[in-house]
């Protein structure tokens, strides 16, 4: 009797672990894994990688004194190679002067419009983009870690809830497919993961830079969902969960993606 | 126009060197249409010239079919030390320039 119940218990538990959504992809895999070897090689190289373009422009920028103050990044933060080297792998993260959820985008204008007393870039715009790839850049190789703190736990539960939530006219969630079915094929396309380590990225159906936003929008597009505007509060939350899951991963901006 | 261009700094006479340029550009086809249903015009890099000390060594001429941000990669002799010059339009008569410097031994 007793060791029926003890089995029983032990079926329960095997069956709830099951049942358990997993919170991270088992082993993590970035993007770039899955593929092909063209855009692995365009990828790695620091010149042919069409993003390293953004990247340049992001590094004359950072010494480009702007707004009423003509203050430029370096005029604060100096060498970018030292004073910016892990700073992208922590974001979104929650600004302590604002006690906004920010991510690298964000935090740039924020710079802008607090410290140079300048306009915020707009979001997708060459300057922003070539801002936070220059940033991202400093820190690639870098391991993302991004870990929801006593601020920030309501914005990443929101979107770890949006992440498993089905939206749109094919009702699915992020979950269906980076979750459950990473691997395996949709189209000419494999599924991954969904990580954003790659982000800001160089996407071959863009023809240019974009943000993790951006890439988050076309998914909802992909869902017949309707897309959050840039900035929007749902996107911010997605991004910080999703980095948070892709924690462990290096940072591989500018990433090149299909 | 953003460009970057790569070749080795120095080399030795009648060496094969490797010159690479990558330009920032949409290179709009002229197919597209925006978000109010007009046209984009079409706009590329259409003629890019590399220059070896003033003789010309490269020339290409380029259409819609080429991706945006153009990435070219040819082979030159190293001749002489000196400087390479690239020069580049595109359709709305912009033009771009950019150059490097080779030191050639022996």
């Amino acid at each position: 009797m007793r060791a029926d119940l003890g089995c029983l218990l032990l079926c329960c538990s095997v069956f709830a672990a099951a049942a358990a959504e997993p919170a991270r992809p088992i082993p993590l895999k970035s993007g770039i894994e899955f593929a092909s070897e063209d855009i692995r090689k365009l990828q790695a190289d620091d010149f042919a990688n069409p993003g390293m373009l953004w990247v340049v422009r992001g590094e004359k920028l950072w010494s480009e004194a702007a707004g009423e103050r003509a203050k430029s990044c370096a005029s604060c933060h100096g060498e970018a190679a030292a004073s910016m080297k892990g700073v992208a792998v922590r974001y979104p993260r929650v600004d302590a002067g604002t006690a906004r959820l920010v991510n690298l985008e964000g935090r740039i204008n924020l710079c802008r419009t607090r410290n140079q007393g300048a306009p915020p870039f707009e979001y997708e715009s060459d300057e922003l983009l070539a801002l936070a790839a220059y940033l991202a850049y400093q820190s690639r190789g870098l391991v993302l870690a991004v870990a929801p703190d006593a601020q920030s736990r309501r914005r990443f539960e929101r979107g770890r809830d949006l992440y498993h939530t089905r939206i749109g006219q094919m009702n699915l969630s992020c979950a269906h497919c980076h979750d459950r079915n990473w691997g395996k094929q949709l189209g000419p396309e494999t599924i991954t993961q969904g990580h954003g380590n790659a982000y800001p990225a160089y996407r071959l159906e863009w023809q240019r830079l974009g943000s993790l936003a951006r890439r988050i929008r076309s998914c909802f597009y992909g869902v017949r969902a309707a897309m959050p505007p840039y900035g929007a509060a749902e996107l911010l939350d997605l991004e910080l969960y999703i980095a948070w899951r892709g924690s462990g991963l290096a940072l591989e901006a500018p990433g090149v993606r299909r | 126009m953003l460009a970057r261009v790569q070749l080795p700094r120095a080399a030795r006479r009648g060496e094969a060197i490797e010159i690479r340029i990558a330009i920032q550009h949409p290179m709009e086809t002229g197919f597209r249409f925006d978000l109010m249903g007009r046209p984009i015009p079409k706009n590329v890099v259409h003629t890019l010239v590399a220059r070896y000390n003033g003789e010309e060594i490269f020339r290409a001429e380029m259409g819609s079919g080429i991706a945006a941000n153009p990435y070219l990669r040819f082979y030159a002799l190293a001749e002489a030390s000196g400087e390479i010059t690239f020069e580049w339009v595109d359709d709305a008569g912009n033009r771009g320039a950019e150059r490097a410097a080779i030191s050639v031994t022996g």
